[in-house]
């Protein structure tokens, strides 16, 4: 199966299709997805959509869960917010 | 105005309970909706079971789901009620409107997280939570991974992250070894079960269950790098990449009590028939009580012949029923936390990870709606779903009511609401 072209703040890498856009950030060496409202670095904890650490910006739409998503061709991530 | 669209009976869930529900309320000819979140069908454990990969029994179930007439509506929370007897819910930012004659709720279940200095660092997860991840395509590798948790989920996924080529360096079960092994005693009666756990242990068997064991700290600097363990007398450290530390399941109450379903010690009322206490609405699989794969799908079956009116096929499934609901009762004796891990909790570790409220900001709270006042916790964009059963377990406090949206929506879905809010 053809691999899946994103954008990871700024950087292309390449999806497996069918992965979350929570394990091809984890895959791609990220865990801190989103900063606390202390600054804590944050990454996923449950991957079924509740607790909201996964939250990146997808698409320039902020607070995406990033385990809930599957990559799309294109899709543009930024990590960090 | 939102669109609307209509049916005869909507299932909300397409996990095994609403799985099997939407199948049976299909094949006796009702007309089905069957709504989920996620992008696929499957719910938690077949999470991921697609083009021939899984289990045979997911494979069985999906196949006969997409061969059915019943209409899978993915990518689609329910968020609230529209205030005339239909679902108001939300697709990719879009709002909708479901009206159904009858409703079947299989919201399922989520996990016990319960807090310890460190928990918040990144790769700290839930141990259904290292599941899904490695099910939505991580690659856990050469990665040294301990699991210390609680409850029967432990095997399946030590048996899948040791497959996957992971380090697994230890499993710590928190329940002692008495109950455990007095479980497992008990357990002739389900030689079903037996098999299966025998078969998961050994796909693992490179490394030590121990019962009896806990974590007490994780720590690290930007993510986990070592974990704190200890058996009550004794305290050591293990490097690890990966920590996984939940405590069990939860069911997902909020939309039964949103819609005013009766909720008695944490599990919906339901009848013989899974009718709830509220007119036309039906509850099947973890909200009426944690019970497993098995009891999800004959519940969701029940509930699916009762929702299209054939109640009487249903007996030979009660039977089914009664014996997982005992099994259900002995794993739950078995497994409940032990009070060691409330007393892991420092001044200075966080609860709610929405807001960053630490426990000492708690301590002058009396309930949960006082402490939401003073400290916001619990109002984040998880609205208490991760600190609320732990500060259950941590304070005593109950669950708050609950307010829609059930899920942080866009602003869009809400303005689309036609009628003013029900149901609270
Ligand atoms: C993370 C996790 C991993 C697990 N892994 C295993 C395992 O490997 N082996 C095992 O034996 N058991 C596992 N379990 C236990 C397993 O979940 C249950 O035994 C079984 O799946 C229960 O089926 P269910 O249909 O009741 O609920 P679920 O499978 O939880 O399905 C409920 C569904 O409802 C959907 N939903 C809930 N609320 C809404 C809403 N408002 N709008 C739209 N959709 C909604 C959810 O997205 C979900 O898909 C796991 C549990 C969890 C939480
Ligand atoms: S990891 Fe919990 S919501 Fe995504």
């Amino acid at each position: 199966m053809t691999r899946i072209p994103i954008v990871i703040d700024g950087r292309t890498v390449e999806a497996e299709p069918e992965t979350t856009v929570a394990a091809a950030l984890l895959n791609d060496g990220i865990w801190g997805f989103r900063s606390s409202v202390e600054s804590e670095p944050r990454g996923p904890v449950c991957a079924m959509g509740i607790c909201f650490e996964c939250r990146v910006t997808i698409d320039g739409i902020p607070h995406r869960r990033a385990c809930m998503e599957l990559c799309r061709p294109g899709m543009e991530i930024e990590t960090g917010g | 105005m939102a669109e609307t669209l209509k049916t005869e009976v909507t299932v909300v869930g397409a996990g095994p309970a609403g799985i099997a529900a939407a199948c049976r309320a299909a094949e006796s000819g009702a007309r089905v909706l069957l709504l989920d979140e996620n992008p696929r069908a499957g719910g938690q454990i077949w999470r991921g079971t697609r083009c021939g990969r899984g289990p045979a029994g997911a494979r069985r179930w999906l196949a006969r789901l997409s061969d059915s007439s019943a209409r899978l509506v993915d990518t689609t929370a329910v968020v609230d009620t529209d205030g005339d007897g239909g679902l108001l819910v939300e697709r990719r930012g879009e709002a909708l409107v479901v009206e159904g004659e009858r409703l079947i709720v299989a919201s399922g279940a989520r996990e016990l997280f319960l807090p310890f200095p460190g928990w918040t660092l990144p790769n700290v997860l839930g141990v259904g939570g290292g599941q899904a991840l490695l099910k939505s395509g991580v690659s856990f590798r050469g990665r040294k991974i301990v699991i210390a948790g609680s409850g029967p989920l432990l095997l399946p996924v030590a048996a899948a992250l040791a497959t996957s080529g992971a380090h697994l360096r230890l499993v710590a079960e928190q329940a002692p070894a008495h109950r455990v092994h007095g479980f497992a005693l008990s357990c002739w009666r389900y030689p079903g079960k037996l098999i299966e756990a025998t078969r998961y242990r050994a796909a693992f068997l490179a490394t030590a269950y121990r019962t009896g064991v806990w974590a007490v700290a994780a720590r690290g600097d930007d993510r986990v790098e070592e974990v704190v363990l200890t058996d009550g007398h004794r305290s050591w450290t293990e490097p690890c990449d990966y920590l996984l530390a939940s405590y069990g399941l939860v069911p997902n109450l909020e939309l039964p009590r949103l819609l005013g379903c009766a909720v008695d010690n944490d599990r919906v009322t339901v009848d013989d028939h899974q009718l709830t206490t509220v007119d036309d609405v039906y509850c099947a699989g973890e909200p009426t009580g944690i019970g497993g794969l098995e009891l999800a799908l004959v519940e969701g079956e029940i509930a699916g012949l009762a929702a299209a009116g054939r109640d009487r096929e249903e007996t030979a499934l009660a039977g089914r029923r009664r014996r997982l609901e005992r099994f259900a009762a002995a794993l739950a004796h078995a497994f409940a936390p032990r009070q060691e891990l409330a007393e892991r909790v420092e001044v200075d570790t966080t609860i709610c990870r929405c807001e960053d409220v630490a426990w000492k900001q708690l301590h002058p709270a009396g309930s949960f709606r006082q402490a939401k006042l003073a400290t916001r916790v619990g109002m984040g964009p998880c609205q208490g779903r991760v600190c609320g059963p732990a500060l259950a377990l941590l304070r005593g406090w109950e669950a708050d009511r609950v307010r829609p949206p059930l899920r942080v929506s866009t602003l869009g879905v809400l303005a689309s609401r036609s009628k003013g809010p029900a149901g609270h």
